[in-house]
């Protein structure tokens, strides 16, 4: 996969950073991502990312755990096997709840942990760049793709001039599989930002 | 940001439409007093007392509910619920309405009509003949029955008396760090009182009491959970609509979408909670199959009472799962009060399954006087809770949580 150019800009709080990140788009710039040390409250709205399909997935896979265990069952126990349990139906349906109730959460944890892996890029043996070490303790680190219209030295200055305490320009490898950091983000509503 | 308006003025339609239950309410239950009340035939008498018993227990339990949402958050120093707090406080005043009408009925059924159809152990010969009966007596006599009962529900409006009034002091003037911290400290006191009493009432011995002992053979450990499930997840809903309809009014304009999301969380999770443990007291009866045990089921699932048996399951557990699972759904108002109202339903439904077809096992007995005397019910929460809407601003304003509950986002 292509390299592409970053450029970074590293913030001491979040007081700065929102601020940040709210000029950032209203000037247009292109945003890769924001690498905090913690969860940040909002900041996916500020940002402008979009809601999370995961939970979609997530029940998605959990009707197909249900229906899984209730077909798999109700073969065994009814075509394949039948057996007399204590002179219950073979069709013993209050029996089998449990069952499809734990197979229902199974297949939804491991189904949402695996897309979640998925959709964030990370499995056993891969190394992500790092555009920070601090990002994982105790720094904001913001980075801005460049694309052909973007100027280093004025994005720089731009950062800085919003609080930034660190600033550089990266070459990376930004995602590792379908290119999915290619695909295109959602242009900035000044409206909306404005009404907040 | 304009003026907020905190003071609620009950509007005229609200007052009307509340008497008018009440009145439809009242003439069902006179007409049930005098054709099946005052009748010769003594399952007539008993279905009659039966409906009054679980429309009044199940009505105050879920006004009671209220104050148990506020002890709960209040012990768990939540913030979330402070711009709506006082909703719930409102409803949880009509215990001291509906619980004195519910410990007149019990009683009245246990001293004065000594209905044996209802509470079999209440027939002395039937209790010395029977060494089951004659087992459980220190717990089911008319004795114990009383002391307890008068305790609970007395217990409840004292508690809960308390805990309204501690939320009065913050109307009254600003609080400074080491003021808030020990306002807080004075509601968390009370609230865990009233928490132990509610736990030793409705979350063990009240349920059983009141209700399982109408199968006086029969018992379940889950029976309590059960019936605390229902009142709860019915409670929310409660608070729910009367959170909805203020804002309708204008009112509670701190209050949005954010908080109904987590009053919608509590009414999916403890729809799921419910079934959780109807399934569990059914499957391991089921499972058993020991007739002391199904005797209870026996009329339910293969009996007349069949249809309500799954009816009931059908909208307390599958539509509560399938339309509230969204969390859009639980942002929106309309699809919240349409869920509110069928939870409700759903747990009336539930509770008169519980009681009623105990006490007739033989025919459905669901009807006008049913459904009349949940309008009585309807009536007085609708018309007491406006009341005490109207007592109080309906923002504590210098609650020490109030700005974490306004800048709340789930």
């Amino acid at each position: 996969m292509a390299k592409k150019k970053f450029i970074v800009g590293c913030f001491d709080t979040e007081d700065t950073l929102f601020p940040a990140v709210k000029k950032v788009r209203m000037a247009g710039y292109k945003l890769h991502d924001i690498y905090t040390p913690f969860p940040v409250h909002g900041l996916d709205h500020a940002m402008g990312l979009r809601e999370t399909s995961l939970h979609t997935a997530g029940f998605i896979y959990g009707i197909t755990g249900t229906t899984t265990a209730l077909s798999c069952i109700s073969w065994i126990f009814t075509k394949d096997w039948p057996l007399n349990i204590g002179g219950k139906p073979h069709f013993a349906l209050p029996a089998w709840i449990p069952i499809m109730f734990e197979l229902t959460v199974l297949f939804a944890a491991v189904g949402m942990v695996l897309t979640f892996c998925y959709l964030c890029q990370l499995a056993p043996f891969v190394k992500k760049h790092h555009f920070h070490a601090r990002a994982t303790d105790d720094l904001f680190v913001m980075v801005i793709e460049a694309t052909e219209k973007t100027n280093e030295a004025d994005t720089l200055a731009f950062l800085q001039a919003n609080g930034a305490v660190e600033t550089n320009v990266q070459i990376a490898e930004p995602g590792w599989w379908f290119g999915r950091y290619d695909k295109e983000q959602q242009l900035i509503n000044e409206s909306v930002v404005v009404a907040h | 940001m304009g003026a907020v308006k905190t003071q609620f003025e009950m509007p005229s339609k609200m007052k009307t439409w509340s008497l008018a239950l009440i009145g439809i309410g009242a003439a069902a239950v006179i007409l049930g007093l005098v054709t099946k009340g005052f009748s010769k035939d003594e399952h007539a008498v008993a279905e009659f007392w039966g409906t009054l018993m679980y429309n009044s227990i199940f009505f105050t339990l879920i006004c009671n509910a209220s104050m148990f949402f506020i002890c709960v958050t209040t012990l768990a120093w939540g913030g979330w619920q402070t711009t709506f707090r006082r909703v719930p406080e409102a409803i949880s005043s009509l215990v001291m309405v509906l619980g004195p009408i519910t410990l007149g009925i019990l009683l009245y059924v246990v001293f004065i009509g000594h209905n044996h159809h209802i509470y079999h152990w209440l027939d002395k010969d039937a209790v010395n003949a029977d060494p089951i009966l004659k087992g459980k007596e220190g717990f089911l006599n008319s004795g114990f029955y009383l002391v307890w009962t008068v305790l609970t529900i007395g217990l409840w409006m004292l508690l809960g008396a308390r805990m309204r009034k501690l939320s009065s002091e913050a109307d009254e003037k600003e609080m400074d760090a080491v003021e808030a911290k020990s306002y807080i400290l004075k509601n968390t006191v009370s609230g865990a009182l009233f928490l132990v009493w509610f736990a030793l009432t409705v979350g063990s011995t009240v349920p059983w009491l009141w209700m399982m002992s109408i199968d006086a053979h029969w018992y379940s450990t889950m029976y309590s959970w059960y019936t605390f499930a229902s009142s709860f997840v019915s409670g929310m809903s409660l608070i729910a609509l009367f959170v909805i309809f203020l804002k309708n009014k204008g009112y509670l304009e701190y209050t949005n979408e954010e908080h109904l999301h987590d009053i919608g969380k509590f009414m999916f999770a403890f729809s799921v909670f419910w079934t959780y443990l109807w399934f569990s007291q059914y499957m391991l009866i089921w499972y058993a199959n020991i007739p002391e045990e199904t005797v209870y089921f026996k009329h339910r699932v293969q009996g007349p009472y069949k249809g309500i048996f799954f009816f009931n399951l059908i909208i307390n557990f599958l539509c509560p799962l399938l339309i509230l699972i969204k969390r859009s759904a639980k942002r929106n108002y309309t699809l919240v009060t349409f869920m509110a109202v069928l939870i409700i339903f759903g747990h009336w439904i539930d509770f008169y399954q519980m009681v009623m077809a105990s006490i007739s096992k033989e025919h459905v007995t669901l009807g006008w006087l049913d459904f009349g005397t949940a309008a009585l019910f309807v009536g007085l929460i609708i018309f007491f809770t406006g009341k005490a809407l109207a007592k109080k601003p309906l923002v504590p304003k210098y609650h020490p949580f109030l700005k974490e509950s306004i800048i709340h986002h789930t």
